[in-house]
């Protein structure tokens, strides 16, 4: 690892001004579980860490009277996961940072960590860079082992898949996301937090590098039925193949709104607006399921090694739908 | 992955092109330039009134106190050393292995505030103020902890190399769920590897723990 120099701000307000205006020389330190470990591989090499977890309002969780919850992006993984009132008003996020992971991960890895982890590309993580080029500036992953990367959103000049089992589970919530810079705090929908990165210098967010995560907005969710499915090729500590996530309101047993998002298939968490009208004004069957499912990978493309992946997202939609649904 | 073309920047060592002193150097050239980025005020060239504005410490060594099994352990550390480093290096308490550093095998599990972490994953920097609880406080006058006792009458381990990161982890697990299901153990012991492929005997001395932790 790098040396660098270690800051604990003591207030959010600190933190802007500590980050600086470029990518790379600064990264903030919270649970660090991918943090440290890209710094040990030099993928990452800053010059400075800025350690947020002495900041105590970004620890907060309030569950308002309307049945919204504003989390602070320094709630663990097993902190949220162990929140009763989490488990009752939003299941399936309490769900799905319970089931992240391992254990020790989810003791220390917190809610923004997890919106801003790196993606676990084998290339990426070995040292070729976001968009895993070449010397000669051709990216190496359409012809090369491709089998994890991605199905949706593959025309490059990312491949990648988004890391996070948790961002498919809180966009099928509509959740936003709230976001301290300079000039103060922005809040957008978090599925606008995420973006294709176009240039190696880009990430894959929307964070300026002098911007940091600070709350997670979760919208009323009584009456959303809503589940997630994942596909993992084992059931303790991995990435998932392919999640889906559904969140479905229900007219008797019409569907009058869905929302279905998967993930591990795209550079971003993937809304799919095609799964959606296939479900819209439909009675909850498994054939509409089915159709729904079909819909959300019509445009799916392999690379060559990883068109497994459409069959594994396919079902993960299928199932999660079923589910929500109280149908499966 | 074996036909892979040259890295074209492997960063595999680390970069020794820029000192703090040359950086601090630069960082004050560019402080009168017209964009000069927050980062370069909060790192004046005035270093000493800017660490004492914003507590800005190493990259060198500094003074760091852990609690280590109840104790204070003091060290000079710099920033990048993780908990796992210090405890193995600085400490001498060897208990919890170094096995994969990337916070995946579980061999370097430790408590935190009764909580099980991966140690080379926490910096002993950030491990300040916490109560850090080791291997090596388990066993009391000679006699195992009732948790050990489990793990030597299962037969829970081979090699043995993982096996005090699991006992960590197990007991971390059964200090919250006294009660537990094999599928709560199975899930709630899941970070821990063991290449021998010891589980069935670690699921049963957690089992056995359990059952003795309650006088039966």
């Amino acid at each position: 690892m790098q040396p660098f120099e270690y800051t604990s701000p003591k207030t959010k307000e600190q933190v802007p001004a500590l980050l600086g205006n470029s990518w790379g020389e600064v990264e903030i330190l919270a649970g660090g579980t991918d943090l440290l470990s890209l710094m040990k591989d030099y993928v990452t090499t800053p010059r400075r860490l800025v350690n947020i977890k002495g900041i105590q309002d970004l620890h907060a969780v309030n569950f308002n009277p309307d049945g919204s919850v504003r989390i602070g992006a320094l709630k663990t993984l097993a902190e949220l996961a162990e929140t009763p009132e989490l488990q009752k008003s939003h299941p399936m996020l309490a769900h799905a940072v319970g089931d992240a992971a391992s254990p020790q991960i989810r003791n220390q890895a917190t809610l923004g960590g997890n919106l801003c982890q790196r993606p676990r590309c084998w290339y990426f993580r070995t040292g070729y860079g976001l968009l895993a080029k070449d010397k000669d500036g051709k990216s190496l992953v359409p012809n090369g082992d491709n089998r994890y990367h991605a199905i949706l959103g593959n025309e490059g000049p990312a491949y990648f898949v988004s890391p996070s089992t948790v961002a498919p589970v809180l966009i099928a919530y509509q959740a936003k996301v709230r976001i301290l810079g300079p000039q103060g705090i922005r809040e957008l929908p978090l599925e606008k937090f995420f973006l294709v990165p176009r240039a190696e210098q880009e990430r894959e967010h929307d964070l300026q590098p002098n911007e940091v995560v600070i709350e997670v907005v979760v919208p009323p969710a009584r009456q959303v039925h809503a589940a997630a499915y994942e596909v993992r090729q084992k059931e303790a500590f991995d990435w998932p193949y392919a999640t889906a996530a559904v969140a479905l309101t229900m007219n008797g047993n019409t569907v009058s709104n869905a929302r279905v998002v998967l993930g591990h298939v795209a550079p971003i968490p993937w809304l799919s607006p095609e799964a959606a009208q296939a479900l819209t004004g439909k009675p909850l069957t498994p054939a509409t399921a089915d159709q729904a499912a079909q819909a959300a990978v019509a445009k799916a493309k392999s690379m060559g090694r990883n068109a497994q992946k459409i069959q594994l997202a396919r079902v993960a939609v299928k199932r999660a739908i079923l589910k929500a649904g109280g149908v499966a | 992955m074996d036909d892979l073309p040259e890295k074209k920047d492997p960063k595999r060592k680390p970069k020794s092109g820029m000192s703090r002193r040359n950086f601090l150097k630069i960082s004050g050239v560019s402080a009168v330039a017209p964009f000069a980025a927050p980062l370069i005020a909060a790192t004046s060239v005035l270093e000493v009134e800017a660490q004492a504005a914003t507590g800005m410490q190493g990259p060198g060594k500094v003074p760091v106190t852990l609690n280590v099994n109840g104790k204070n352990l003091n060290a000079q550390l710099e920033p990048r050393v993780t908990l796992l480093d210090a405890l193995r290096d600085q400490f001498e308490l060897t208990g919890a292995k170094r096995v994969c550093d990337r916070g995946t095998c579980g061999a370097c599990t430790v408590h935190l505030d009764g909580k099980a972490v991966y140690s080379c994953s926490v910096l002993a920097i950030d491990a300040q103020g916490h109560q850090i609880t080791t291997i090596e406080s388990l066993s009391q006058d000679g006699k195992l902890h009732p948790l050990q006792q489990a793990f030597v009458d299962n037969d829970a381990q081979q090699c043995g190399f993982c096996t005090p990161g699991f006992v960590m982890a197990c007991k971390a697990f059964l200090d919250h769920h006294p009660n537990p299901t094999m599928e709560q153990i199975k899930h709630g012991v899941s970070g821990n590897f063991c290449r021998c492929g010891t589980y069935a005997g670690i699921r049963a001395a957690l089992m056995q723990a359990a059952k003795t932790a309650k006088g039966a």
